[in-house]
């Protein structure tokens, strides 16, 4: 271990709660914008969400639709890559196992999802990390609708990954048959990105 | 642009100091071995405490990029900050520290493209900025390249005299500063927060299609970059870093 002479650290947050906090994270109360480019402000009347089999719709909800699905709220940590952690945020939306559900699907046709959203965001994921109540698609923070810069109208929500893999302006979320890098994890961001085990770059 | 390459930690020696502004220093740091970076990327640093303690925070490059086994990391102190009063008035000549990098991909310039360079800066955004104009530089490259940079006041702007220098080059370089809290006697600059029409009259126009880097804190990134697609400026040409508190606390 490479000492740094002089360092102390800042008694506080991160070592108080060091078993919710990942190696290299720290702590804030704010709630940082990460995003490669502008902010999307997407109408409510022209929203909807799909799930794909490859070029095949498995279901689609427009906005008012999607409301009526069930709605589950919970509270989660989330870590994003940039080094913060945000404790205790609230979230209400969908989960994807009740997406599945009200979709029809007893099963999922393959073992990847690539999320697409407007801007052109994509970012790929396991199957299996998003069912098990471990994913939703989120609507509300805090009891709030979800602000556009922080992904709103919806945003997917995978807490136990870093947080670019939730990704805001979530719309279509596409079954794929082999796994495939999204957008940051084309651009030398760790393909699966587990903040536990600190992947943040591809070779951690 | 995927790159499997491994970003070992390594050992960074500081051996440069340069106070920029009261609040803002840059450090160099000679590395061992360094695979080279683009202008806009950022490095990971690592201090450990003696007692195990470890803490992580990501910088930008201000050096040009280029494969020279050092970096120029220029950092903004943060009052009730962990690492940046450490790096700003700890660390001395000699000290080690580790880095590890280049970090990504996307925010970073080509110099290989043609197109106009627009580059807006709030405070110490301007950092990997800096890299891109230094690079330009360095390089005798002549894409059309126009930097608007938004500080507080005079004494806030980092890189003065350099930016002035490089504006006096008259080698397609443009510099338009503006100052949001007051200017001093004999300002020539701009003096309010940059807007619509300041965008509109100091950028280049959508019909120039150039690529654009906006870095700054996030309330500024989130107006310009809004301000910039309303005039017409394609959003994927439209490349932002944003950073610090953003004003809600939800």
């Amino acid at each position: 271990m490479a000492v740094t002479r002089g360092f102390k650290g800042r008694p506080g947050d991160a070592r108080v709660v060091a078993d919710r906090v990942p190696p290299g994270q720290y702590v804030t109360q704010d709630f940082p914008v990460l995003t490669s480019g502008p902010t999307q402000r997407t109408e409510l009347a022209g929203w909807s969400l799909a799930l794909q089999s490859g070029g095949q719709l498995l279901a689609r909800w427009n906005w008012a639709e999607f409301e009526a699905l069930p709605q589950t709220e919970r509270t989660f940590d989330i870590h994003c890559v940039t080094k913060w952690s945000k404790l205790g945020t609230r979230w209400r939306g969908v989960t994807f196992d009740d997406l599945l559900k009200a979709g029809g699907l007893t099963s999922t046709p393959y073992m990847y999802v690539m999320a697409h959203c407007d801007g052109g965001y994509t970012t790929n994921l396991p199957v299996a990390d998003l069912m098990e109540d471990k994913a939703m698609v989120a609507t509300h923070f805090d009891g709030q609708p979800l602000a556009a810069e922080h992904g709103g109208p919806a945003r997917l929500l995978v807490p136990h990954l870093y947080l670019w893999k939730s990704a805001k302006w979530v719309r279509r979320l596409v079954f794929m048959e082999t796994n495939a890098p999204g957008f940051w994890e084309s651009l030398g961001y760790h393909i699966y990105g587990d903040p536990w085990r600190e992947q943040r770059y591809s070779g951690d | 642009m995927d790159s499997p390459v491994r970003r070992d930690w390594q050992l960074a020696t500081a051996t440069l100091f340069r106070q920029e502004t009261a609040r803002v220093k840059s450090i160099t740091f000679e590395i061992a071995t360094w695979a080279g970076h683009m202008a806009g990327q950022h490095v990971d640093i690592r201090l450990t405490a003696d007692n195990g303690y470890q803490a992580e925070r990501s910088y930008s490059i201000a050096s040009p990029a280029g494969s020279a086994p050092h970096v120029e990391l220029t950092v903004e102190r943060v009052s009730d900050g962990e690492v940046s009063p450490f790096l700003t008035e700890e660390l001395r000549t000699g000290d080690t520290i580790e880095l590890r990098g280049p970090i990504g991909g996307y925010f970073a310039w080509n110099p290989g493209i043609s197109s106009p360079l627009m580059l807006i800066a709030g405070g110490s955004g301007v950092v990997p900025l800096m890299s891109m104009l230094r690079t330009r530089n360095g390089a005798g490259n002549k894409v059309p390249a126009k930097l608007l940079y938004s500080s507080r006041s005079a004494e806030d702007i980092i890189y003065r005299d350099e930016l002035d220098r490089l504006a006096a080059n008259r080698d397609g370089f443009d510099l338009v500063n503006t100052l949001t809290r007051g200017a001093p006697a004999g300002w020539q600059g701009q003096t309010r927060r940059v807007d619509r029409d300041m965008l509109a009259e100091c950028g280049f126009g959508p019909a120039d299609q150039p690529q654009i880097f906006v870095c700054g804190p996030t309330s500024f990134v989130e107006t310009v970059a809004d301000e910039l697609v309303s005039l017409g400026h394609g959003e994927l040409a439209i490349k932002t870093e944003r950073f610090g508190p953003t004003g809600d606390k939800r």
